[in-house]
């Protein structure tokens, strides 16, 4: 299954093997769709309005855009 | 083992949340407290600097947890001028967080708390009338429902549990900071000081930190504000930061992490939640401490849960928001305003500012001094100096 990009936005990626879990992302996401456990994140799709914010805040750029849509299990 | 109903369900074993437990169960009233994973204390991102005045109203001092004994600060400029303030006296520690958070909890829990890893909430129950009546948790592959009189939640920088309350706790990314830290070994400073360097190319919209842990090994990090980190990746400035200042530094640990700089929101208590710590953005503005006000506003949290189930009055928790504006809020919002001025500085300004602090003779050397000069063209904010530091 993909996400698809929505009104031809960039679409949003979490690089799992790079991510550190530190919860920057979380704090500053504005629809709560940022779900983090203890080693295990996910953009939850439904909620995402690729507004960014993750993206800009995250200390090691593990958030990324993707044209493409990306892949979620 | 874990029972399906408790008068208090504590939501993060951190600081914040081990002190709200302990101080809800002093009130006699049963409490959990669930933490997310395998170990309380770990990781640990936290550059683990705390002042004396505040620690030792939670915990005895203890040599197991604490690597330094800071009786001076260093402020260096963006052209290397340093400027010492030295306080002749315990100003604080930098802590080993791994064993203070385990003794915290550990406090919590010889007072009747109970507490449960790898404990993950992912939303809360409501009754009809929207009050929020317990938690749901994965634990051990299961799904439970686990029933309270009140919630708090002391879950952190990444804190959902209010938002699922219907409150707004989202920090604007610019307010966010942005940090990386590594502790290594190899760092030959002072281990009675703390370091702090400003400056656009060091650390912009935040400061980079030299935090002594004993033995020539310290914590090393900085933090940068979000607009900041949106054009260039914290990492890539404390590498750049690193490699400059200790070419021979061995990085055993290194870690990422958010501190919220903001002020607390208007609503951080609704029908049947309390949030207190990073999740209710009780930190420093500032300088991004959060360990102190979160242990403060973690009692004053756990205290009135108490007392509300106690005397069976439920709208108590709201005296919450007094309480905490009285202890820490109201100097919170003071350090609110210093930050946009002071984050806002040139290179030139921050230059000029520890020239001046430098200049002064060693016992004129203050932080309300340093406060004085670095908002000298800001005179509406003098007063606020003034308020903070009578002394």
């Amino acid at each position: 299954m993909f996400r698809m990009a929505k009104n031809n936005k960039l679409m949003i990626e979490i690089l799992p093997n790079k991510c550190d879990f530190c919860g920057c992302c979380v704090g500053v996401c504005p629809e709560d769709a940022i779900e983090l456990k203890e080693a295990e994140i996910n953009i939850i799709d439904p909620r995402c309005t690729n507004c960014a914010k993750c993206v800009w805040s995250c200390p090691i750029e593990v958030i990324k855009f993707n044209k493409e849509g990306v892949p979620v299990k | 083992m874990m029972k399906n109903e408790y008068d208090v369900i504590v939501v993060g074993a951190g600081p914040a949340g081990s002190v709200a437990a302990q101080y809800a169960a002093r009130e006699g009233v049963s409490v959990l407290m669930l933490e997310k994973d395998r170990d309380v204390g770990y990781p640990v991102r936290c550059a683990e600097a705390i002042n004396r005045r505040t620690l030792i109203q939670f915990i005895e001092p203890d040599e197991r947890w604490i690597n330094a004994t800071i009786t001076k600060f260093a402020f260096i400029a963006p052209n290397g001028i340093e400027a010492v303030i030295d306080f002749k006296s315990i100003q604080g520690y930098v802590l080993e967080r791994r064993i203070f958070d385990y003794e915290l909890a550990k406090q919590a829990a010889a007072d009747g708390a109970e507490v449960v890893t790898r404990a993950y909430v992912y939303d809360l129950l409501f009754d009809e009338n929207e009050t929020v009546t317990g938690v749901k948790v994965e634990y051990r592959g299961e799904q439970l429902e686990i029933k309270s009189k009140i919630v708090i939640a002391a879950d952190g920088v990444e804190s959902r549990v209010g938002k699922w309350a219907g409150l707004d706790t989202t920090v604007d990314f610019r307010d966010m900071e942005a940090c990386f830290q590594v502790t290594a070994a190899n760092v030959p400073v002072a281990q009675d000081t703390l370091y702090f360097y400003f400056g656009k190319k060091v650390s912009p919209g935040g400061y980079f930190w030299v935090f002594p842990k004993g033995e020539n090994t310290a914590n090393v990090g900085l933090g940068v504000s979000g607009a900041e980190c949106k054009k260039r990746s914290s990492l890539s400035y404390l590498t750049e930061n690193l490699n400059r200042l200790y070419p021979n530094a061995s990085i055993l640990t290194q870690i990422a992490g958010g501190v919220p700089c903001v002020t607390t929101p208007d609503k951080f208590i609704a029908d049947g939640v309390m949030l207190t710590g990073d999740a209710a953005r009780q930190v420093n503005p500032l300088s991004g401490g959060g360990i102190a006000s979160g242990m403060v506003g973690g009692s004053i949290a756990g205290r009135i849960a108490g007392e509300a189930i106690k005397n069976n009055n439920m709208q108590h928790i709201y005296k919450y928001k007094e309480e905490w504006h009285q202890a820490r809020g109201h100097m919170h919002e003071r350090f609110d305003k210093f930050k946009d001025v002071i984050y806002d500085f040139t290179d030139e300004e921050f230059n000029k500012i520890m020239e001046k602090l430098r200049a002064l003779p060693d016992e004129k050397r203050t932080i309300r001094k340093l406060f004085m000069i670095a908002l000298a063209n800001k005179p509406s904010l003098l007063v606020d100096v003034a308020k903070l530091f009578i002394v």
